[in-house]
């Protein structure tokens, strides 16, 4: 075994190892190739030297050159930032009109606020602002307090019937349960829900047109068109916030139910507002 | 005590002992390549003119392509996302040509190396060009093989030093002038050279450029064979693509062996003489190093040099030429069964020729027709299938295309007067360098109609939009239908696009949905 061995059919020496009765030929590495594997080991010690590397006890080594990937994101976000900078700067100074006119502005406005809106508008008013019954739909055209970008943002910033915001738009409808009878609840109901569509027992219609009259239109108007300046909702049209047809109608002017939306203004700032308003805006309803 | 005598021997044997030890890591072997002349050298200088030249001049290429495209024959915009290829534009989504091209490549070589063997690798690879270019450099300097070994074997003089210095100069301009070729296939070569040179442009072009430069020089200048022998896998899978039909360069030892340097001495004496006068032209003039007549190697590239260089020597012999050829092993064996009357005895080359000394009858030549078997079939249809696939794709392709994405959330809104509204983000494709008015219009769904946000228009049932050159157009389109005319609470109905000035169009079919109470 230790004589060098020289294999009887290639000619080719042997390495020396045997197994079985197989032997390995030697058919050397080009040196150079042991040289590279040697500067590649080199450069992996170095490597975990220059860049944090090793596990230890707490934390892991941090490497000479004090990369750190962390750093790296700190810095693209901060790149980020910067590169909204012009466009938030300008959202901050201008008004939720002059954002809308400005097309790349606007563009801005509406992808922040749609990203603000993910966060702090979708537990109530849905992923898709689409709503659900007691929390308005954000994309129709139907607006209790407004559709301009202006009233939005005034309803965004100092939300409904928020009772630690001054400036909190409030109304309140009476429960009528105490001041008609329930036939005359019955009636009003079938009044309201012929105004958009058909109802059970015609009969009723014209009584209730009558207490209509006497007790709803201060608010809700002759036409029942209702009133923004009160929040008042129009009781002609397709769109019902707390469900449509008389029993829904009539359940409400009982014991009416009082959705309240936060105040952003504190929470969110000026900025996030008007860009959440100029979103809301641009979901298709806005006016 | 124990008595010594009584003592067993161990058979230890030491893992590491001397004796035992042989090198495992080889120092590579300095080849000289001898300069060849000959038909395959003069077809091997053509195939490098003209590859090299395809490389080196493409980018400089202009072509015409209107102000709204760069005018380079052949661009890969990276920044843009487009590729330009003379009167093609490809974008991003229809990379699926460049991997046709790819598949086509991939065929092209089966059929090429199951015919003439490994050509790509005697020709047309580029570590085979490269390397070719470098030793012209190299000859050109240091002169031919002979003067090369006594420079290379004698002392550092300043000869020595300087015919060096000036080796590897010109070898670093030729791997720069690479370096930068290939960074202008992917900008406006005329501009990004001067950038380039005034130090403008951006690092990573510089970075490229040095990529490229140090891969050029080592490769083609320093390691050569050795990139071929040990670092790519082409000799590997290539081989398993030949078979007994393929041609490869083949010493023909039925008619070259017994080899004799004293030929006339030998045949005097007796003794069988073959062709081969064993004067090693071959292996002087092989890049790789190697000795053909050992027969079909991993090494071989089959550049057919030894070929070039055996047929001068057969020619100054007076002896027919083709000891060394390019044959198949099929018929390479059936001249063997015949030189070794059929293997019953070593090889006797007057079996292969007449008594007046010209090869008989039965010696078996390469016929063309043996291209044309099954296998080469299968390539070549398979390849040509996919070849006109993606002709018939390119030439039908669609330059005006539609997209749209339906709202997922909300699928629907329901308007106070009781209509119901969709939300789609259409996107409009114009892809030819040209400005186009494109006519988006809405067939079917009964009253609908559709309006667009942020545009001015009244709601309508078509608007002409203007579309940029080369560019994709996002429209937010609202489709509005009235309540009565809602019939289900899916319907569908078309986008369709077009464009009268050049008579292209595409549909989409899109869903419109309603509430189940709208019925």
């Amino acid at each position: 075994m230790s004589d060098e061995h020289i294999d009887e059919v290639s000619g080719i020496s042997t390495t020396g190892h045997e197994w079985d009765g197989i032997r390995e030929l030697n058919h050397p590495l080009p040196r150079w190739w042991v040289i590279t594997f040697y500067i590649t080991v080199g450069w992996a010690v170095a490597y975990t030297m220059a860049y944090p590397a090793w596990p230890m006890l707490y934390s892991a080594t941090k490497g000479v050159l004090g990369y750190s990937s962390r750093n790296d994101v700190k810095n693209e976000l901060a790149a980020a930032e910067a590169a909204k900078g012009k466009y938030a700067a300008a959202v901050e100074s201008k008004s939720v009109a002059e954002i809308t006119s400005d097309y790349a502005l606007r563009e801005f406005a509406v992808a922040a606020g749609g990203a603000a809106f993910k966060v702090n508008c979708t537990q109530c008013h849905g992923s898709g602002a689409e709503g659900s019954k007691g929390f308005p739909n954000l994309n129709d055209d139907d607006w209790l307090w407004g559709g301009t970008t202006e009233q939005i943002q005034q309803t965004i910033a100092h939300g409904i019937r928020f009772a630690s915001d001054p400036d909190t738009r409030q109304s309140e409808m009476p429960a009528f349960g105490d001041v008609i009878t329930a036939d005359q609840i019955a009636q009003v109901s079938a009044y309201v829900a012929s105004l958009s569509g058909k109802v059970r027992d015609a009969s009723l219609i014209q009584p209730g047109a009558r207490i209509f009259a006497e007790n709803c239109v201060a608010c809700h108007g002759d036409n029942a068109k209702g009133n923004r300046e009160l929040g008042a909702p129009d009781l002609t049209d397709a769109i019902w916030l707390y469900g449509s047809g008389e029993t829904a109608v009539a359940v409400q002017v009982r014991a009416p139910k009082h959705g309240v939306m936060p105040a952003w203004i504190g929470r969110l700032g000026e900025t996030k507002v008007k860009e959440l308003a100029v979103y809301v805006h641009s979901l298709g309803g806005g006016e | 005590m124990p008595d010594k005598t009584q003592m067993e021997r161990l058979e230890a044997k030491v893992v590491d002992s001397a004796k035992t030890r042989q090198p495992l890591y080889a120092p590579r072997k300095k080849i000289f390549p001898k300069r060849a002349s000959g038909s395959f050298r003069r077809f091997k200088w053509l195939v490098m003119a003209i590859t090299l030249g395809i490389y080196y001049l493409t980018p400089w290429l202009r072509w015409d392509r209107g102000p709204f495209a760069p005018d380079q024959a052949v661009l890969i915009d990276l920044a843009n996302r487009r590729f330009y290829f003379f009167f093609i534009e490809i974008w991003p989504q229809e990379f699926y040509y460049v991997a046709g091209l790819l598949v086509m490549a991939g065929i092209g070589l089966f059929l090429i190396t199951s015919t003439v063997g490994r050509a790509w690798c005697g020709y047309i690879c580029p570590q085979t060009v490269w390397v070719d270019l470098f030793v012209v450099v190299e000859r050109a300097i240091e002169g031919d093989r002979n003067a090369r070994i006594k420079l290379d074997a004698g002392p550092w003089t300043v000869r020595k030093l300087v015919l060096r210095l000036a080796k590897h100069a010109i070898w670093l301009v030729i791997a720069a002038a690479t370096g930068c070729a290939w960074i202008l296939y992917f900008a406006d070569a005329p501009t990004l050279i001067s950038e380039v040179f005034t130090g403008t442009t951006a690092p990573v072009a510089y970075v490229t450029i040095a990529v490229l430069t140090t891969t050029t020089y080592t490769f083609g200048g320093l390691m050569r064979e050795q990139v071929c022998t040990y670092m790519c896998p082409w000799p590997r899978i290539q081989a398993v693509m030949l078979d007994e039909n393929s041609l490869t360069v083949t010493y023909n030892d039925w008619r070259g062996e017994p080899r004799s340097r004293h030929a006339k001495k030998a045949h005097a004496a007796g003794q069988r003489v073959g062709d081969c006068i064993d004067c090693n032209a071959c292996v002087a003039v092989c890049p790789m190093g190697i000795d053909i007549r050992e027969g079909q190697q991993l090494e071989c590239i089959t550049c057919a040099l030894c070929i070039d260089a055996c047929d001068r020597v057969m020619d100054k012999l007076g002896k027919e030429r083709g000891l060394i050829s390019y044959a198949t092993l099929f018929d390479y064996n059936a001249n063997m069964t015949l030189a070794t009357s059929g293997g019953s005895s070593s090889i006797n080359p007057s079996l292969v020729r007449t008594a007046v000394g010209t090869f008989c009858d039965q010696v078996a030549y390469f016929h063309i027709r043996k291209i044309f078997r099954p296998r080469t079939y299968v390539y070549m249809g398979l390849w040509s299938l996919i070849g006109l696939g993606l002709l018939y794709s390119l030439l039908t392709r669609d330059r005006l295309e539609l997209n749209v994405l339906h709202d997922r959330n909300p699928q629907f809104v329901t308007l106070s007067d009781g209509s119901i509204r969709n939300g789609y983000t259409v996107k409009l494709l114009n892809m030819i360098p040209e400005p186009r008015t494109i006519i988006v219009a809405m067939q079917g769904l009964q009253g609908a109609e559709m309006s667009v946000v942020g545009s001015d228009l009244p709601p309508d049932r078509f608007f002409g939009i203007a579309v940029e050159p080369d560019r994709l157009k996002m429209l937010k389109v609202f489709v509005r239908q009235p309540a009565g005319e809602v019939r289900h609470a899916a319907q569908t109905f078309k986008f369709r696009v077009e464009d009268k000035a050049n008579f292209e169009s595409d549909e989409y079919t899109a869903t419109f949905n309603a509430p189940e109470i709208a019925r």
